[in-house]
């Protein structure tokens, strides 16, 4: 695809999008839903740049867009005490509509707690209104479910959490097929603000750009006010969205 | 009731083997009715069994450990078809044994799957393991790394003799700590090829030195180029011709020469080890060549991020015209995430002239976002093999291929060109 039109000299089109934890929360492509968003906000005109936030490492400021993803049970020891040093910072940007994506392990642990099956509770930050139980059973496969906001989602999830939201978060989707948050009720992922959390991998975004276009033009509009897309190339970005309905369309028919 | 069992087994076996079936049935019929049928078999060679394992690189090196160790004259048993399961086990067994249920061999080498190992070492303790690698593979059937590890490790403690780690792979020389009884032993990397191999902790963000300097090697591979390599072997440099292709490859060479200078002892023939590294020929789909239409035609199989990010490491994408074959059955994987770990970018001068497999278009997406030129798209394996070889001409040609993908490739190029049968 060929790159964006110059942006007029002078004019700031920069989004800056930051990587929670890459090193420890990374297990399962969540580098694709940075990319997935660095290169959607270029082929749109903006240009993107990428910070990385790691344990220890001071919180850069002017941070436009937030994504974090998932990890073993040993990385989010690891992470832990960590992100309670950062959870002030990340629950006023979460608050003043920063838009985030939180993915399997951080997704849990934006929640309340996280209580494990031999009874030791973990505190969450807090952002999200949900509590996860964990349990001796893994919830592995192709999941589809349907968000009335963004129409199908196509994921893959793998994780033995059980997730429960509260009242103050609404989920992000019903599931058709697989499990989502939990085995008992049918709701994938919580939607809350600009949050927009989901234990789906595959990875997420590339399949599900509806979302990604709304974590992108939401970052946009919170920084200059409206989102004004000059693609370079209208065919480019149609052929970009035959594919990703045709991989839509070839995941949905996978076996769970 | 032992040989009434062997010969249940040998005729089961015939008739799958007439039908073309799966290798695993005789062995499932062997260990319905004769559950001790292993253990009784293997438990009185004279050199015992070795067992290697680890998610990446089983197959050539269980092929190398063989090769190196038959150079020194010793009878070897093995599981050459790949069936790494304990089943699989009893069934290439059967194809060894004489009607009596003996083994005529000095010492088995086993290829086992890190899951099934793991029961297997229960059934018979191995007197020598190899563990090579935890990379990122199936995930949806292990749940996690760390939960890999502890399958290697129990390995490791089933083991009665020596233990051969990968010093460069923190999680397998992590399991050292674990060990009193057995002796262990290490391969590694000269430090210039470390980075060559980033384990999975590096791959994103993080450049963390392994400890791995400080663990004394029996094996250290030092220099990799097109045709040779250079191993330190104590404190011994040796130049060696290859015929195997791909840096993982040659890495887990230096895995098969510790193993096999542990079990060979201290007489072992250097000479005659070497002589026989620089004929092994890869295993099949690993970066093994065919000959298409006079001109070469290469396939990589390739089943994780790491093995990927290897195999377009390890094979420059310049003059060659190139298939990738995207599966997502239970051998290949379910999970397509890992695909999105991979960098393409190395293909992007070139372009990638077919993209297949059942996955085909979460592939083309994925080199769509790396702006990698996809020529064309088409799901059914067969189909696309046609019109890419039909319109790659006379180039020579690589397909980068999942499991299940593999077998459907090497299907269809058997009816073109000679490949070698797997059974």
């Amino acid at each position: 695809m060929s790159e964006a039109l110059n942006p007029v000299a002078g004019e700031d089109r920069t989004i800056n999008i930051l990587q929670l934890y890459p090193r420890e929360m990374n297990i399962y492509g969540d580098w694709g839903n940075v990319l997935v968003l660095k290169q959607r906000l270029k082929w749109h005109g903006y240009t993107a740049n990428v910070l990385e936030y790691n344990v220890g490492d001071e919180f850069p400021a002017d941070v436009d867009l937030l994504v974090g993803g998932g990890g073993q049970d040993s990385g989010q020891v690891v992470i832990q005490d960590d992100l309670q040093s950062i959870a002030p910072t990340l629950r006023a940007m979460a608050e003043d509509d920063l838009p985030m994506l939180a993915i399997c392990g951080l997704y849990q642990l934006f929640g309340n707690f996280f209580k494990t099956h031999t009874g030791t509770v973990i505190p969450g930050i807090g952002l999200l209104d949900l509590e996860t139980h964990g349990g001796t059973e893994r919830l592995i496969g192709n999941v589809l479910s349907v968000s009335e906001e963004f129409g199908e989602i196509h994921g893959y999830e793998n994780h033995s959490g059980q997730t429960f939201l509260g009242s103050g978060v609404r989920p992000l989707a019903e599931v058709r097929k697989g499990e989502g948050n939990n085995s008992k009720d049918n709701w994938e992922g919580a939607r809350y603000r600009n949050v927009v959390a989901s234990y789906l991998h595959g990875s997420l975004l590339p399949k599900n750009p509806a979302i990604a276009d709304f974590l992108l033009e939401q970052a946009v509009i919170r920084k200059f006010g409206s989102f004004e897309p000059r693609p370079s190339s209208a065919k480019d970005l149609q052929e970009l969205a035959k594919l990703s309905e045709l991989a839509r369309q070839h995941a949905s028919q996978r076996p769970r | 009731m032992s040989s009434f069992s062997v010969l249940t087994g040998k005729l089961v076996r015939s008739a799958s083997k007439l039908r073309g079936g799966g290798s695993a049935l005789p062995g499932l019929v062997v260990e319905k009715i004769d559950p001790d049928f292993i253990r009784r078999t293997l438990a009185d060679l004279p050199l015992g069994v070795a067992v290697v394992s680890g998610t990446n690189g089983k197959t050539t090196t269980t092929k190398m450990v063989v090769e190196l160790l038959e150079s020194q004259g010793l009878k070897v048993f093995t599981n050459r078809t790949g069936s790494n399961f304990t089943r699989g086990v009893a069934a290439a067994l059967l194809g060894e044994v004489d009607w009596r249920g003996r083994l005529d061999a000095d010492v088995a080498v086993l290829e086992l799957d890190e899951a099934h190992a793991v029961h297997f070492v229960k059934l018979i303790q191995p007197r020598y393991s190899l563990l090579l690698n935890v990379l990122r593979d199936q995930l949806d059937r292990f749940g996690e790394i760390d939960k890999t590890t502890r399958l290697l490790e129990s390995i490791a403690l089933a083991t009665t003799g020596t233990v051969v780690l990968n010093r460069e792979d923190p999680r397998v020389a992590g399991i050292a700590a674990s060990l009193d009884k057995q002796e262990v032993r290490y391969f590694g990397l000269h430090e210039s090829l470390r980075s060559t191999f980033p384990n999975d902790d590096e791959m994103r963000g993080s450049s963390a030195e392994a400890a791995a300097a400080v663990l004394p090697a029996d094996v250290v591979l030092e220099r990799v180029a097109e045709t040779d390599a250079d191993f330190r072997v104590d404190d011994t440099v040796v130049t060696t011709g290859l015929k195997l292709r791909g840096v993982y490859n040659i890495f887990n060479a230096a895995a098969a020469l510790t193993l096999a200078r542990v079990i060979a002892g201290p007489q072992a023939d250097s000479e005659a080890l070497f002589t026989a590294l620089s004929n092994v020929e890869p295993a099949f789909g690993r970066g093994e060549s065919l000959v298409v239409n006079g001109q070469p035609l290469e396939l990589v199989l390739v089943k994780n991020p790491s093995g990927f990010r290897l195999g377009l490491k390890s094979f420059a994408a310049h003059g060659y015209s190139t298939m990738i074959a995207i599966n997502d059955n239970y051998a290949d994987g379910r999970d397509m995430s890992w695909l999105w770990d991979v960098d393409f970018e190395t293909l992007a001068e070139n372009g990638v002239d077919m993209v297949t497999g059942v996955r085909a278009y979460d592939m083309a997406l994925r080199l769509k976002y790396d702006d990698v030129p996809v020529a064309a798209i088409d799901p059914d394996i067969t189909d696309a093999l046609k019109k890419f070889i039909a319109s790659s001409g006379s180039s020579p040609k690589r397909i980068f291929c999942t499991y299940t993908a593999m077998l459907a490739v090497r299907r269809e190029l058997s009816k073109i060109t000679t490949v070698e049968v797997v059974s």
